[in-house]
């Protein structure tokens, strides 16, 4: 897979379709892998890599490259494309000038799952398929790929990849995903537990804005917490209960544009599992008025920002929300 | 700083009763900002008003906060009063201490201490208030009434007769409305028809008044003395300029199967057709749903026999577009559907009918020339039981309506009489929950129902009608005389229950006027603005705004006219300041406002920037059109970067007020 993209990557600049690549590039370690931009076939064939770490949604990215002279070409992976999908519809990425290169995915590793599973000094891994051959300091060890699954990856919503101009890899297909079990088991505590529970897990927030920056949704030119204007602009938390309200907030603020592409978690360096904040807000919409899917598709109106008749009354989603 | 005055009103005893009014004037005037306070007994008053001009002028106050009732009530007025005193009157806050306080609250030490925390809050606001001028809007000195029954056409013609041009929009193929099916009208008994087809007449030359049947309204955007609206003329496959109304295509027309809706469906009607001989237009129409050359391409008689050439079978719908000061909902109402009150067997018998169906057998135009015939076999009937409140006032309104109809007991009264009169073989009787009959001249028609034409009123309602060997075995409770009856009927008749219009609340949606829980639209004040709908410049004239009579129906159309007249002729209106502006410099171009904007008020251009380093970005940013804009605040939620915000109720703002309640 690699290879097939680094050529593609490699054709895209030579035939001039493009004048930049948007991809991969190795970290200090090989589980460190970083988006970056490439300008020359010596770039790509020295840095460009593409394995089982490379999660990071490159759409947000696009936000600003897409902005610059010339057109860039990018890897999208199918949880991607519905990012790049959902920031055309905001305006946000400008579509000519970005040749989109879809690239199926089988689901990208957590780092932590395979220090688990008792693989250290990773110094390498191969394999597209269902098993990864790991190079280790103490040697190659061959893992199944779906124990040492990130977990965003083990409730894949779809392998589908939308609106690119071309695919590596093959189309794939909606799944069935059972991505919404979490939030049930949050739904089904009290509201003292629940509470407990965020407060637990929050509490831990060092407020690195690491989830904020990795967010395709939150995209504002200005954001309200870097706007002394807003009233909830970063300053000395008076207590620790204040600082949590940051994720709230936020999730408040994506409600409606999130695609579920789980970068927040995947970045957070304190392990908060915050997308399930933003599940919870899907979860519901779907319930609310229908399902719905951010960045599905071209045309269709975010239900939040869309009037229907038959919309449930204030008075019902009260209602609906004491009950719990 | 601001310099603040507050003024705390007694309302009488209105507030003074139940909020200690000392106490709050003493409380507020420690609060940062404020320079002077008072309480006195009714600030609206003349004296009222000089005190806080006087105060204006002595302390050069810069804010004024008056805490008193709702600003829906007296705001206006203490706006004015300030602008006097050089004020800028969006300096001006109401804290609401009487509907929100006084009223809610017996306790008065409760009720003090919300009023000193309503009018903290206020305060706070004044601290952020900026002064605001208003801009002003054109009006369009055209009007657009919505359906042409007897309310559109007397709103219609009353506008026109004050000199401003009038379009009718009604979705039938004629105007008149349900009207035109009615027999005689209460209580004088004239025939409809006698007196409002030269009404029709009169709207159809009428120069200031454009007629346009069959059509439908499509979209309507802008707002008060702007409206733009998009019609929809649908295709009735016959040139109205041409057709001369002759009727010889709908003697020749072969499809004769056709379900006549004017008289309910009682009898048939060709597939082109003119609804009634005195139709306004009188345009003949093609029912695109059973016309056979539509359909297969076969048939063109109606081309043949139309000596003007007005056929055109490739007609299509066409939209147009066009600007109105202001918009009069009269799309009126019908009886409800029968099928859940299978109890009065009404799909089991024919003469089981409707009232509405019962206007028609006895109508001269209608299916049996005027003559009372059962249709089920087109004999005399003899015994006739009328039932009222069929799915009115029901309870739990899950198979009927929760409201009185209101017109029922006058029709149902007219009904029996009319039938004993003209046969007097007959035996009638009404069954009634209640008889309510206010209205001039009301009372004494029924008395005579029942005192000079005999008619059998009886309290207690039909329990079950079972259709038997041709008649219908009616069984009934009498609640006076405390015993079941058993009555072997020709015809049953029920005063069905009327409901709004369907089409009332896709046009609420557009017009973006509020209804009631019944589809019934709401008028702006249920007492003193009864005509007007909150959603300024839409009025309300007939039946859409809750059940009437004609003559009712004739007051309150004439009085949505005078109100029409009033808005087209001024020719400016004072726009609403307090509308919504974009930082461009945090706005993204995301279109989350554009899209909940109810308004179309919001656009987008492509706007250069200055960005790091002498470069330039070009970026999509929102702008608001100020006129447009009404200020609703629904763009300001969903910016999702706080780009958006609304002048005189910012966000700013409403966090400082929050910020002082909660303190």
């Amino acid at each position: 897979m690699q290879e097939l993209i680094k050529a593609k990557a490699v054709e895209l600049l030579e035939n001039g379709v493009c004048d930049r690549v948007l991809g991969w590039k190795a970290g200090e370690f090989f589980y460190d892998v970083t988006p970056a931009v490439f300008r020359s076939r010596e770039e790509i064939e020295k840095d460009f890599v593409f394995g089982p770490f490379c999660g990071a949604n490159m759409s947000k990215y696009l936000i600003a490259e897409s902005r610059k002279e010339g057109k860039i070409a990018a890897f999208l992976k199918p949880c991607d494309t519905y990012s790049f999908q959902q920031l055309q519809k905001e305006h946000r990425i400008r579509r000519e000038n970005v040749y989109a290169v879809g690239v199926q995915c089988e689901g990208m590793c957590d780092i932590d799952a395979m220090k688990a599973a008792g693989i250290k000094g990773i110094l390498g891994a191969d394999g597209d398929g269902g098993t990864l051959t790991v190079h280790t300091l103490y040697g190659d060890k061959s893992v199944e790929r779906k124990t040492v699954l990130a977990e965003r990856c083990k409730c894949c919503k779809s392998k589908k990849l939308l609106g690119c101009d071309e695919i590596i890899g093959g189309q794939g297909e909606e799944l069935e995903s059972n991505r919404f079990a979490q939030v049930e088991k949050l739904e089904a505590m009290t509201p003292d537990e629940r509470f407990a529970f965020w407060r637990g897990e929050l509490s831990r927030c060092i407020r690195c804005n690491a989830c904020r920056n990795v967010c395709p949704a939150c995209s504002c030119e200005k954001c309200v917490f870097d706007n002394p204007a807003s009233g909830v602009e970063n300053k000395a938390a008076a207590n620790s209960f204040e600082e949590n309200l940051f994720h709230v907030i936020r999730a408040f603020h994506v409600a409606g544009r999130c695609t579920d592409c789980g970068e927040c978690s995947r970045v957070c360096p304190q392990h908060i599992p915050l997308h399930l904040l933003n599940r919870k807000f899907i979860k519901d919409i779907n319930e609310l008025y229908g399902d719905y899917q951010a960045g599905a598709d071209m045309d269709t109106r975010p239900p939040l920002v869309n009037f229907q008749t038959d919309d449930p009354e204030p008075s019902v989603v009260h209602e609906r929300g004491s009950e719990q | 700083m601001q310099k603040i005055g507050v003024f705390v009103c007694w309302c009488g005893s209105n507030i003074a009763a139940t909020v200690d009014v000392q106490a709050v004037s003493d409380a507020l005037a420690k609060e940062p900002g404020v320079v002077f306070s008072t309480n006195y007994q009714y600030m609206c008053s003349q004296a009222g008003q000089d005190m806080i001009q006087d105060t204006i002028k002595e302390y050069g106050l810069t804010g004024v906060v008056v805490c008193s009732c709702s600003p829906r009530m007296h705001e206006a007025t203490f706006r004015k009063t300030c602008e006097k005193a050089g004020l800028n009157p969006y300096m001006v806050e109401i804290a609401n201490i009487r509907e929100q306080c006084s009223w809610i609250h017996k306790d008065k030490e409760t009720g003090t201490e919300k009023a000193i925390i309503l009018g903290r809050a206020a305060i706070a606001k004044v601290h952020l208030n900026a002064p605001l001028t208003a801009g002003q809007s054109p009006v369009t000195k055209r009007a657009l009434v919505i359906g042409g029954g007897i309310a559109g056409i007397q709103t219609a013609l009353d506008i026109a007769e004050a000199g401003f041009p009038v379009d009718i929009v009604e979705t039938k193929p004629t105007i008149g409305g349900k009207m035109t099916q009615i027999d005689k009208t209460f209580p004088t008994l004239d025939c409809a028809a006698c007196i409002l087809t030269p009404k029709m007449v009169d709207a159809a030359q009428n120069e200031n008044i454009n007629i346009l049947s069959y059509s439908e309204v499509e979209s309507v955007k802008g707002f008060v003395g702007n409206f733009t609206v998009t019609i929809r003329r649908k295709a009735r496959y016959v040139d109205e300029t041409k057709c001369t109304g002759c009727g010889l295509c709908t003697e020749k027309c072969p499809q004769k199967k056709v379900p006549n809706e004017f008289n309910l469906g009682l009898d048939n009607r060709r597939a082109i057709y003119i609804p009634f001989a005195q139709a306004v237009p009188k345009v003949a129409t093609i029912d695109p749903n059973y016309c056979t050359m539509l359909k297969t391409g076969k048939c063109g008689v109606c081309s043949k026999v139309c000596t003007a050439g007005a056929i055109d079978y490739k007609q299509q719908d066409e939209l147009i577009e066009r600007e109105y000061g202001a918009i009069v909902a009269a799309t009126g109402f019908n009886p409800i559907s029968m099928d859940k009150f299978d109890e009065f067997a009404y799909s089991q018998s024919p003469d089981v009918v409707t009232s509405l169906e019962f206007e028609r057998l006895m109508n001269a135009a209608g299916p049996t020339g005027g003559t009372l015939l059962r249709p089920s076999d087109g004999t005399h009937p003899h015994t006739l039981v009328f039932v009222q409140c069929v799915g009115s006032r029901c309870d739990g309104g899950e198979k009927g309506k929760p409201y009185c109809s209101k017109i029922c007991c006058m029709y149902t009264a007219k009904h029996a009489m009319l039938t004993r009169e003209k046969y007097p073989d007959t035996d009638v009787y009404v069954f009634y929950i209640d008889v309510r009959t206010p209205g001039k001249n009301f009372d004494e028609f029924y008395r005579r129902a029942v005192e000079e034409y005999g008619v059998h009123y009886i309290k207690g309602m039909v329990g079950k009608v079972v259709p038997e060997n041709g008649k219908l075995k009616v069984q009934a409770s009498d609640l006076l005389g405390g015993q079941q009856l058993h009555i072997d009927a020709d015809m049953v008749v029920l005063a069905a229950a009327i409901e709004p219009d369907k089409s009332a609340r896709p046009l609420a949606t557009m017009l973006t006027a509020s209804m009631d829980t019944n589809d019934f639209f709401t008028e702006a004040h249920p007492k003193l603005r009864p005509v007007e709908s909150p959603t300024a410049g839409v009025f309300l004239s007939g039946a859409c705004q809750g059940p009437k009579d004609i003559p009712d129906t004739v007051a309150q159309a004439g009085a949505a006219a005078a109100k029409v007249i009033g808005l087209l002729s001024k020719d400016q209106l004072t726009c609403n300041p307090c509308v919504a502006n974009s930082n461009e410099l945090m706005c993204n171009g995301c279109s989350a406002c554009e899209k909940v904007c109810p308004y179309g008020a919001i656009t987008y251009i492509d706007k250069d920037f200055r960005g790091p380093n002498r470069t330039t970005l070009r970026r999509r940013v929102a702008q608001v059109n100020p006129a447009v804009c009404q200020g609703c605040g629904a763009c300001t939620v969903a910016c999702p970067s706080g780009a958006m915000d609304l002048k005189g109720f910012s966000n700013a703002q409403i966090m400082a007020e929050v910020d002082a309640i909660c303190k």
